[in-house]
């Protein structure tokens, strides 16, 4: 791995620099991962006195489990749905941004910064939108004949959080499809201008396919990000309902460890979780050395 | 001030990599020694391993009297010029040139005597306050030599410290320096790819191919004896010609002329025939002399570079700006001024020196 | 941009104003209802202007908070979250910039096995191991505390990895000619690589900040003390009252609270805030 031509000769030293770090990892990270994957293996009696180890079992439980195969489509469905709607919209946002030269900073700062905002919080602001009685977005859909209640219809709720995860996603994608797009050769849009290619057919034939590593990226990080960071969105809204619609699976691990205190297919949950981030990970990792020089 | 003894030094990295083999070097206190070779070979992991910068992997280093093989680059009484200056940038000029001094908790009124001085020397002094990033190239250079100076180190090191700059700056420089070196007489160890550099600067050359010592010796000792075909190609511009001959007797073929030695043959049977393109002239008609086919001519003013073929190989020779020039010439040259090396070593072969070379080396010039 | 016709310029400029507007408007309307009385909804839908409460229900929020829904004064929430995420952000810093600093200048056995380590904590986010993480803290007796908010939190393989790849930029002979200069590595570190990692440091503060300031799942799980809730926890709790009584205006106005120092923090810092954004995905 890389390191610098000359290094510092002294052998303690980087032991104590890197103390603080892997100490404070391997107590609350390491250990209580490797906790959860021992625990996703036993079942508690219902006092809580006694564990007995039983293999597979939590898995084949959860996986038989109406309510959590619900949970991953309703995670799927989330994800894609969020993902796609972010990233379109930022598309064209980076788009139109990169064409106007001069008003582009200001309009970036206009979209970069609900980036700041909680996930809670926007997710309480698109609620507060959406509101049965009181919502703007209701009051005008009742105009076109629609009855919005995301209290009641589970596919209402469904769209509040994937509008409200997309909302905030907007300005991240939007600063990278930025750098991306400026990456992208002037030559290469005037070369094609020259061979008579129109703006559209320009950008889907030229830009779009050189974009490629920025949106395969942003896919892996959008769907991480719909996956994990979410949570305050459904817990400030849904709290995983109406009927489980939204109880998406990071939401489910919290509801069913924390308020249902059920601690063996909770931990089942978690190691699942736990590897399907490794995927993500790796995927990420595998695809940005391609993109980085040192 | 110190003399430097490497004592068969080399450097093996891990994975098995030799850098350098062998290398044994005496350096006088004093003496401006230039390391020289091409990319590759050697020269700067050299230079770093004097300095403390990289392991010695085996033999010694001796600075004074002291083996400085495990001492840090700080307690090695070295100060060292690098290629990119290396200024600390958010630091003024002033602070760079203290920063070496403070670390060793020197009294502040002698920085300040030590700063004032260098900045005197190099005439940078009107730029103490500012920052790397305001200088121009060669004011950072200079700013990087100060930070050697007010060291006042027993030894210079410089690892190609005029790479970066352009060519009417690094002559002017290359005279800074050697001014510098004179009056400091401080010993100083030059790594260079620049033969020209090297000719100009060393009191004696170290040149360098493939990790292992080509030769070593005053330039113009080098000029004129060069102890391999490397060393002849290396130095001297434009490039010595070498060329595949076959001795018979007294008498040197190259293709199918011949050319009568007078008995200066060091032995017999194929060589490689080494000559310096001013060595050649235009035969007179009446002449033993090799036939020249001319291909294309570089005017340089002083002189007019001819380049083409003796029989089927490439060679180059100097001739007055003026001479008389046709497709199919003929070269005369001094058999004295030949040198021989062998065909498959490629080491000059004993017995035959050119005059030129029995010049005493010149007395340093102060 | 080649043609200059005027039609998609147009077109590009409505595009990102309609953008804009949908991407202000949920915040506008917030800070409407935010302004109202509590009997402005009544009529069903929300209002377009402000109201005229505006500083009644800020105060309110700020200083008494709503204790029937389990939120304590606002200003003692803003002043918690603001604790949090600087110390989140300067922890965060701090031990990364020197394990990453260990990891890139110096050699020594583990080295790789430490690299990888710090790399597993990108994959283990504390959703994924909320249980038994928070077993451990409450065994240490960490719970309701500072240092629970926080030490649990700020073992980022993120910032590390920035710090390494930047120091790996930094040329070689700096740190040589710092050597010869006789500078030990805690003086290279402190003289030189901290100076020459500001603006690197300064951006990742930011995101950081944001980070810390916006944590809400983990301050939710460890903290029972309402002095120790944070703000973001708060908005929360104000809206989780059963719907009927919803005080609508007070929940926008502790939504505009809990978002404006990140969103001040972006806006005036909106260079930094990109550096750092882009460098830290690489």
């Amino acid at each position: 791995m890389q390191t610098k031509r000359t290094v510092f000769q002294s052998r303690v030293l980087p032991y104590f620099l890197l103390a603080p770090q892997l100490i404070i990892t391997l107590i609350f990270f390491v250990w209580p991962a490797a906790q959860a994957i021992r625990q996703s293996f036993l079942r508690q009696d219902p006092f809580g006195l006694k564990e007995t180890f039983v293999w597979f079992a939590n898995y084949t439980r959860l996986l038989d489990d109406p309510d959590y195969l619900n949970a991953l489509g309703a995670t799927f469905v989330f994800s894609v749905g969020v993902t796609v709607l972010s990233m379109s919209l930022s598309l064209m946002f980076a788009v139109c941004v990169n064409r106007v030269l001069r008003s582009g900073r200001f309009y970036t700062t206009l979209l970069v910064w609900p980036y700041a905002v909680a996930p809670a919080a926007a997710g309480l602001l698109w609620w507060f939108m959406f509101n049965p009685s009181i919502g703007i977005i209701p009051y005008l859909l009742t105009f076109v004949g629609y009855e919005w209640n995301h209290r009641l219809h589970t596919g209402d709720a469904m769209v509040l959080i994937i509008i409200a995860a997309a909302w905030k996603q907007i300005s991240y994608n939007f600063l990278f499809f930025v750098a991306g797009l400026q990456s992208v050769p002037q030559s290469l849009t005037e070369a094609a201008a020259i061979d008579g290619a129109g703006p559209f057919k320009r950008f889907w034939t030229v830009v779009f396919p050189l974009l490629s590593p920025t949106t395969f990226f942003l896919a892996v990080i959008n769907i991480t990000y719909a996956m994990f960071d979410t949570f305050g969105i459904v817990d400030a809204t849904t709290s995983g309902g109406p009927s489980q619609s939204t109880n998406i699976l990071v939401y489910k691990v919290y509801a069913d460890g924390f308020i249902g205190l059920n601690l063996g297919p909770s931990a089942a949950q978690s190691v699942i979780l736990m590897l399907i981030v490794v995927v993500l990970t790796v995927v990420q990792f595998r695809w940005i050395e391609r993109k980085v020089q040192y | 001030m110190a003399s430097i003894d490497v004592e068969s030094v080399g450097k093996v990295y891990t994975g098995g990599v030799r850098a350098v083999s062998d290398i044994k070097l005496n350096i006088a206190d004093g003496e401006f020694i230039v390391l020289v070779g091409p990319s590759g070979c050697g020269k700067s992991t050299l230079l770093r391993m004097i300095a403390g910068l990289e392991t010695i992997s085996e033999g010694e280093v001796k600075i004074g009297s002291r083996t400085v093989n495990n001492m840090e680059p700080a307690d090695r009484d070295i100060a060292m010029v690098f290629q990119n200056y290396a200024l600390y940038p958010h630091m003024t000029v002033r602070q760079n040139l203290e920063y070496g001094l403070k670390n060793r908790k020197t009294p502040k009124a002698e920085i300040d005597t030590r700063v004032a001085e260098a900045a005197r020397m190099l005439e940078i002094g009107q730029y103490l306050e500012r920052k790397p990033r305001a200088l121009s190239g060669g004011q950072r250079q200079r700013v990087a030599m100060g930070r050697a100076i007010v060291r006042k180190p027993a030894v210079f090191l410089f690892d190609e410290p005029l790479s970066n700059l352009d060519a009417k700056l690094r002559v002017s420089m290359r005279g800074e320096i050697k001014r510098l070196q004179r009056r400091l007489g401080t010993t100083s160890i030059y790594v260079t790819h620049d033969q020209l550099e090297a000719m100009t600067l060393a009191d004696r050359l170290v040149v360098l191919n493939g990790g292992k010592v080509e030769q070593i010796g005053a330039p113009l000792e080098v000029y004129h004896a060069p102890a391999s075909t490397f060393v002849a190609s290396f130095i001297g511009s434009p490039a010595m010609n070498l060329v595949k001959g076959e001795l018979h007797g007294d008498k040197l073929a190259i293709g199918p002329s011949m050319v009568g030695l007078n008995g200066f043959a060091p032995t017999s049977g194929a060589v490689t025939v080494g000559f310096r393109a001013e060595d050649m002239r235009i035969a007179r008609a009446d002449e033993e002399a090799l036939p020249f086919r001319l291909e294309y001519t570089e005017e340089l003013g002083s002189q007019r570079l001819i380049h083409g073929m003796i029989g089927d190989q490439l060679a180059t020779a100097a001739v007055a700006p003026d001479a008389e020039l046709s497709p199919e010439m003929r070269l005369a040259i001094d058999p004295k001024r030949l040198h021989f090396f062998a065909a498959d070593t490629g080491k000059r072969l004993p017995g035959h020196v050119p005059a030129q070379a029995k010049l005493a080396p010149a007395e340093p010039v102060i | 941009m080649v043609e200059n016709r005027p039609f998609i310029t147009f077109l590009t400029h409505l595009i990102l104003i309609i953008g804009v507007l949908t991407v202000v408007f949920p915040v506008y309307l917030a800070f409407i209802a935010s302004t109202h009385g509590p009997t402005d909804f009544m009529s069903g839908i929300v209002p377009l202007t402000p109201g005229d409460h505006m500083a009644a229900n800020y105060g309110y929020l700020l200083n008494s908070g709503e204790s029937t829904a389990g939120a304590p004064p606002f200003l003692m929430m803003l002043v918690n979250s603001l604790i949090m995420a600087i110390l989140i952000a300067v922890g965060k810093i701090s031990i990364s910039i020197i394990s990453a600093f260990a990891i890139v200048y110096f050699r020594f056995p583990l080295r790789v096995l430490a690299f990888w380590v710090i790399f597993m904590t990108l994959m283990l986010p504390v959703e994924v191991r909320i249980l038994p993480t928070y077993k451990v803290v409450a065994d240490l007796g960490m719970l309701n505390s500072y240092s629970g908010l926080v030490i649990p939190v700020i073992a980022s393989a993120t910032a590390t990895f920035l710090f390494r790849q930047f120091f790996l930029t930094v040329p070689e002979e700096m740190m040589e000619a710092a050597r010869v200069d006789g500078a030990g590595p805690l003086k290279f570190f402190r003289d030189i690589l901290l100076p020459l990692s500001r603006t690197n440091i300064a951006a990742l503060f930011i995101i950081m900040f944001i980070y810390g300031w916006n944590q809400y799942l983990w301050p939710m799980l460890i903290t029972t003390e309402p002095h120790y809730y944070t703000v973001v926890m708060g908005i929360k709790r104000l809206a989780s009252v059963l719907d009927g009584d919803t005080q609508w205006n007070l929940v926008m106005a502790g939504v505009i609270l809990a978002g404006l120092p990140p969103v001040l923090v972006i806006i005036f810092m909106q260079r930094l805030f990109v550096k750092g954004l882009v460098e830290t995905e690489k």
